[in-house]
């Protein structure tokens, strides 16, 4: 049973104006098997958490700890995290001229298990999984992320998870610019992963929507760099009808 | 008012000539001259008479001939570095294929130097017809002086490959011309990895209707190296097409590349079509780039003439994502450049060569074997 121990994290960034404290305090403790949901408003900070987990160099951790099954996550290099079993699932992939998608999956699973996949089987993995995810085959003789549109994005980033099979995997703003129709796609990827490894699932969201496909365990309200309230499924009701001004308005 | 005046034609005519005393000794103030670090290459500014002769292993389609009983292309040096070569040259490598011939492996000449200072003068020539991939290998460790000079006949389809490797100490200077005959297609690459100071200056002009180049070239600059190219296009008949694509990949505290491409449409030559594009990737702060795109249109009438050129930084972003998929550092790195590369090496014809070249750059780039193997097995997959 993995566990993901965010601990009074504080983060900052640097700005022309000098440091700027976005995460002010986040503890928050994901196991495996559950899905927690971490719902805010735009600039709450919320984007922020899940890049900090995966170690992008902007960002400067000022206080507090990150460990995975008790090891130190940000003492790790951005590779280790994930070879310790960390998936970001990114709202905004990155295009890699001239790597192939085809290439790129095989590099990366091959750096994540520690030995290059048999070749049979990992065509079939492969063929699988795109086959879920409704990705046409010829999807892999492309370049990474390059002129890809917003579904067949966030497909990949969810073909990259059910492949590399991390042990918590966060998703950030995975439903942002799907139409219906690919939300429910990558939903359903989402939840045979779920339902196959057993995988704890940080989802990170704007909007509640994604939660009818996906179902939360826990729900967090984040607002301005920390949680401020968490509660069941349930809170997720009480933001679709009452939407964060409750939480923003309160006194700190 | 504003009156507006051409511009003199500075692309062309230029001067042509055996005569090693039709060109001045250049100070580095000329413009051709100008980026070029003088001092390293003082020494090919005058007739050296113990400078040796570069050669190759002979072959089905490659002879060694007496320069004195040469049958030598009519093209002549336009610089001063490429006329004394020419001059002192005993011997030539010939690269001869007959019309009508389809050669199915690549034509590898290594270049041999004898001495540590070499002239050197290639002549290759395909005939009407002909299919053929002649590499030419430079890395034999000596500084080098010479030309490369190719006929494509009517309808014939060359690929050329210029590896210019070995040692970081060498000079290499080289003029490299290629003469497209009716409807032939020549494909010419420059891959420079090694040297000190290189300066190849590839150009190209058609002998007749409907001729096709492309010249590619991928350059990669680390440490103090000096790696020029500086290409001409001539088009001078109609309905030819000319592309020019040169990526180049620096690193490092006094690494300087420069790439010139000038293009020049004569009147004559309507119904042309002409692209050239240069794409410089600094890897850190310390490279100097330059890029100079130069079109010159003597006449309207064409299909389409462009160019363009562009410098960045290495993408951050994109090494976190590589390495968010647990790829280690370095072999991010590898897999950026070498994808940076990807386009100008697909065009290369021989998959073999298309590899040795990545392995190449790679080991440049300091790869572990670890991550070579990888590599090597994932591109070995399609799945």
């Amino acid at each position: 049973m993995s566990t993901l121990a965010i601990t009074d994290l504080h983060a900052s960034v640097t700005t022309d104006g000098g440091p700027r404290e976005i995460l002010r305090g986040v503890s928050l403790t994901v196991e495996a098997g559950s899905t927690h949901a971490v719902m805010g408003p735009n600039g709450s900070g919320k984007s922020t958490l899940a890049y900090v987990i995966a170690g992008h160099p902007k960002y400067e951790v000022t206080a507090g700890s990150v460990t995975l099954d008790g090891a130190d996550v940000l003492s790790m290099s951005v590779d280790e995290r994930a070879r310790a079993g960390l998936f970001l699932a990114m709202q905004y992939p990155v295009e890699v001229p001239g790597v192939s998608v085809s290439n790129f999956l095989r590099t990366s699973a091959t750096s994540i298990r520690g030995e290059a996949p048999k070749l049979r089987t990992w065509i079939k993995e492969v063929k699988e999984a795109m086959g879920d995810l409704q990705m046409d085959p010829a999807f892999a003789e492309r370049n990474v992320n390059e002129g890809f549109s917003g579904g067949e994005k966030k497909r990949h980033e969810i073909l990259q998870m059910s492949l590399l099979k991390p042990r918590i995997a966060i998703l950030d703003e995975t439903d942002s610019g799907l139409d219906v129709d690919a939300l429910r796609i990558v939903s359903e990827g989402v939840n045979t992963f779920r339902e196959q490894t057993g995988a704890g699932v940080l989802l990170i969201t704007h909007y509640t929507r994604i939660l009818r496909y996906i179902a939360p365990d826990v729900v967090h309200v984040f607002v301005d760099g920390r949680i401020v309230e968490s509660g069941g499924p349930e809170l997720a009701d009480v933001l679709e009808s009452e939407g964060y001004e409750r939480f923003v308005t309160a006194p700190a | 008012m504003t009156t507006l005046t051409a511009p003199p034609l500075d692309l062309a005519p230029r001067l042509a000539s055996a005569d090693i005393e039709d060109f001045v000794v250049p100070t580095g103030r000329e413009e051709e001259w100008r980026f070029v670090p003088m001092a390293d290459v003082a020494a090919f500014m005058h007739p050296d008479a113990d400078a040796g002769t570069l050669m190759a292993e002979p072959g089905p389609h490659v002879a060694i001939v007496d320069a004195a009983a040469a049958d030598r292309t009519a093209w002549l040096p336009t610089d001063r570095p490429s006329a004394i070569a020419r001059a002192g040259v005993a011997s030539v490598i010939q690269v001869r294929v007959g019309a009508d011939e389809s050669v199915p492996e690549p034509i590898v000449v290594r270049l041999t130097g004898p001495t540590a200072r070499t002239y050197g003068h290639v002549d290759v020539r395909v005939g009407a017809h002909a299919r053929a991939t002649v590499v030419l290998v430079h890395d034999a460790g000596v500084d080098a002086s010479g030309s490369i000079v190719v006929e494509v006949g009517a309808g014939a389809d060359l690929t050329m490959l210029s590896v210019i490797d070995g040692p970081p100490e060498n000079v290499h200077l080289w003029q490299w011309h290629a003469d497209v005959g009716r409807d032939a297609r020549f494909t010419g690459a420059v891959i420079t990895i090694g040297g000190r100071v290189v300066r190849i200056m590839p150009s190209v002009s058609y002998s007749a209707p409907g001729g096709t180049a492309e010249l590619l070239g991928a350059f990669l600059a680390d440490g103090p190296q000096f790696l020029e190219h500086r290409i001409f296009v001539e088009h001078d008949q109609p309905h030819c097409s000319s592309r020019v694509v040169y990526k180049g990949a620096l690193s490092g505290h006094g690494a300087h590349t420069v790439w010139i491409g000038d293009v020049l449409v004569r009147r004559e030559a309507v119904g042309i079509d002409t692209y050239e594009l240069n794409r410089n990737l600094l890897l850190d702060d310390g490279p100097r780039a330059d890029s100079v795109p130069n079109l010159e249109l003597e006449t309207g009438d064409v299909v389409s003439a462009g160019h363009a050129s562009a410098t960045g930084r290495f993408d951050d972003e994109q090494l976190f994502y590589l390495q968010s998929r647990g790829i280690p550092e370095q072999l991010a790195r590898q897999l950026v450049v070498r994808g940076f590369f990807v386009d100008v090496l697909a065009r290369i014809g021989s998959e073999h060569w298309r590899h040795e070249i990545l392995e190449r750059i790679s080991s440049r780039l300091g790869m572990s074997d670890d991550h070579a193997d990888l590599l090597r097995d994932v591109e070995g997959t399609d799945p």
